[in-house]
């Protein structure tokens, strides 16, 4: 677009005594999310966890997995500020490592639901003549008992991924692909309607009348169209598949035992309840406060996103 | 409506056969065999003859035909012949647990009655309080109870029910000592102080369940209320000088329930399974418990069993919901 506005209408603009500030569409999304102030302090906390978990490491340089047995089970001390387990290992310093895989888990779940949930939408709201199989797939996906089927999916391919790829490489491919393939259904139904209502818009008609092929018109017109819903719905996604994985680490089975992830974590600190209950309240905290804090962020998206609330 | 009835059932018969199916090959994928724990003594040959009694020798499309008659056949007939003493199913083989080789519908059976005490207990709890917060915060919107509502109802599904359960331990069993931390599923109630104890235990799993369904069925109320109140025939009500009650709770909630009926009835399947956790947090033997357990134990007809229930229970409760839906509105029915 920018191309077609003449040089000088540029130079006039910039040269402009007292220039208007132009604003552009990520402006006015920008002001309608910083105006919802849960999305924006859902989003500054998001961050501050994100930094932590993963920059934290580099200044709190004890490792999580040192035992120092004579300080084992200590409340929170200058030395441990978040105390230390049954086996004196840093408390901050495995949270922090815990939250790495958790939060990676999320974030790489996330980005497989939506990828498939992105392409059966597309797909389905595209071509007519796969709508009808596609949807009915979908619908039979959405009856499956999703717990009880990744609890199934975790025992039977455990072990086989485990040997192929080593315990914690094998679980996290696993868990990430049980957590993807049953959570993308929402995804797939909230883009197909976006793109059946995109089809019968006059620029769709435009563009092929100019001969534009399907793939191009996918890339080029209907992606950067459906991509709201997809945003709102991968920062669900990522709520979602934090919550998941956590369940299934808390009953046991999710990542190996000493392997430090949030939901593993809060698992082994039930054990030590009557004696140090300080041991459950940091991961479920962490948890909890992710979780919030994605889902406010993801309410706001929607609302800013949405031009029928917008500017209300 | 029978034909809109009809066409439900209809689909719902291919979605069983086919959730049946996906099971039954993941299972069929399990490297676990129920003959690895036998000593090695024992002869191949013997090995073979002791598969073939468990009915393992055979084809997958034989065995899942087998399991298809044995779970929708034979099960029903024996709960016939246990209720009413005949003998339709006489002697025909059940599905056996690996674990205790008893039939597995009894297992399951004795197992329900804990699930439904706590589970049904808490959702009929958590509808009974999303409902009036719902109603109230659509009538009062951005007002201080709506934020607060809208606060807590985000931070009762942020807060993962394992979380909140452990929280409740820590707080009312560790530190006030008011409730146990364990739930006794052997308590028999036969007086009032059993009775006491058994509302004890059941205060927490109860309340942790209940908070976690408040929290999704009010934010649906409250959008279903919301999307009424604007509607024209509320301004007719109030404009013929009907009282605000009457307005609200009569005109708008009965409209406003259409979709908020069919939301609970589609949750009550997802209460099921969450109560998994739940269940684990308060160690109740439930289902729930049941499945974690024969997992770890790699007792595979009680796990295809148990999660063909929870299954069967989505696609029931998918039906319920759809026809729930026509009931309440004619307009869903002449689609």
């Amino acid at each position: 677009m920018a191309c077609l506005i003449p040089a000088s209408a540029m130079i006039d603009r910039s040269t402009d005594p007292a220039p208007i500030p132009p604003s552009s569409q990520w402006d006015d999304l920008w002001h309608q999310f910083a105006a919802h102030r849960g999305a924006l302090v859902g989003a500054i906390l998001f961050a501050i966890i994100v930094l932590t978990v993963f920059m934290g490491p580099y200044f709190w340089t004890l490792d999580p997995s040192y035992i120092d047995i004579r300080a084992r089970n200590a409340g929170p001390t200058f030395a441990h500020p978040f105390g230390t387990d049954q086996l004196g290992r840093d408390t901050f310093a495995r949270m922090m490592a815990g939250g790495r895989v958790s939060l990676s888990v999320g974030i790489a779940a996330m980005v497989l639901g939506l990828v498939i949930g992105a392409a059966v939408g597309v797909t389905a709201g595209y071509f007519r003549r796969l709508d009808g199989i596609l949807m009915r797939l979908t619908d039979l996906f959405l009856a499956l008992p999703l717990l009880p089927l990744l609890l199934v999916m975790v025992m039977l391919f455990r072990e086989p991924l485990s040997a192929n790829f080593g315990p914690e490489a094998g679980i996290f491919i696993l868990i990430v692909a049980a957590i993807g393939l049953t959570s993308w259904m929402p995804t797939a139904r909230i883009v197909r309607g976006d793109v059946l209502a995109l089809k019968e818009r006059e620029f769709m008609l435009a563009a092929r009348s100019i001969g534009t092929s399907n793939v191009q018109m996918i890339l080029r017109h209907i992606l950067p169209n459906v991509l709201s819903p997809i945003m709102v719905s991968a920062t669900l996604g990522i709520a979602n598949a934090i919550i998941t994985e956590s369940a299934l680490s808390f009953l046991g089975l999710g990542f190996p035992p000493d392997f430090p992830t949030w939901g593993r974590l809060l698992f082994d600190a039930t054990d030590y309840i009557q004696q140090n209950p300080e041991r459950v309240i940091w991961p479920g905290v962490a948890i909890s406060l992710t979780v919030l804090s994605v889902n406010y962020l993801g309410d706001g998206l929607r609302d800013a996103l949405d031009p029928r609330i917008r500017g209300r | 409506m029978l034909t809109f009835t009809s066409r439900r059932l209809a689909f719902a018969i291919p979605t069983l056969l086919f959730i049946s199916f996906v099971i039954f090959m993941l299972l069929e994928l399990a490297p676990g065999d129920p003959m690895s724990q036998l000593p090695l003594t024992v002869p191949p040959d013997v090995r073979d003859r002791m598969r073939e009694a468990l009915g393992l020798g055979e084809p997958t499309h034989i065995r899942f035909g087998k399991w298809l008659w044995q779970f929708f056949v034979v099960e029903p007939l024996h709960m016939i012949d246990a209720a009413f003493g005949t003998g339709f199913a006489a002697e025909q083989q059940r599905v056996i647990s690996w674990q205790t080789r008893s039939p597995v519908m009894d297992i399951v059976l004795q197992r329900l009655p804990q699930t439904l005490w706590v589970v049904g207990l808490s959702y009929v709890v958590g509808v009974l309080i999303a409902l009036p917060i719902g109603i109230y915060s659509a009538y009062r919107q951005y007002s201080l109870f709506d934020q607060l509502g809208t606060f807590i109802s985000m931070v009762g599904f942020s807060v993962p029910t394992f979380f909140t359960g452990i929280l409740l331990i820590v707080i009312f069993s560790v530190k006030l000592g008011w409730f146990p931390s364990i739930y006794d599923t052997t308590l028999v109630v036969n007086s009032w102080d059993s009775f006491v104890q058994q509302l004890r235990q059941m205060v927490m799993p109860v309340s942790v369940l209940a908070l976690y369904n408040a929290a999704q069925i009010s934010r649906f109320m409250r959008a279903s209320m919301l999307d009424n109140l604007h509607q024209d025939y509320v301004r007719t009500a109030r404009a013929k000088g009907l009282t605000e009650r009457t307005v609200v709770l009569v005109h708008v909630l009965r409209n406003s329930m259409i979709p908020v009926v069919t939301v609970i009835a589609l949750g009550v399947p997802q209460v099921f399974g969450g109560a998994i956790i739940t269940e684990q947090v308060f160690k109740v033997n439930g289902l729930g418990q049941l499945l974690i357990t024969s997992i770890q134990a790699n007792d595979l007809p009680m796990v295809q069993t148990l999660t063909f229930i929870f299954a069967l229970l989505i696609v029931v409760f998918n039906v319920i919901a759809d026809v729930l839906y026509g009931l309440l509105d004619p307009r869903i029915r002449y689609d």
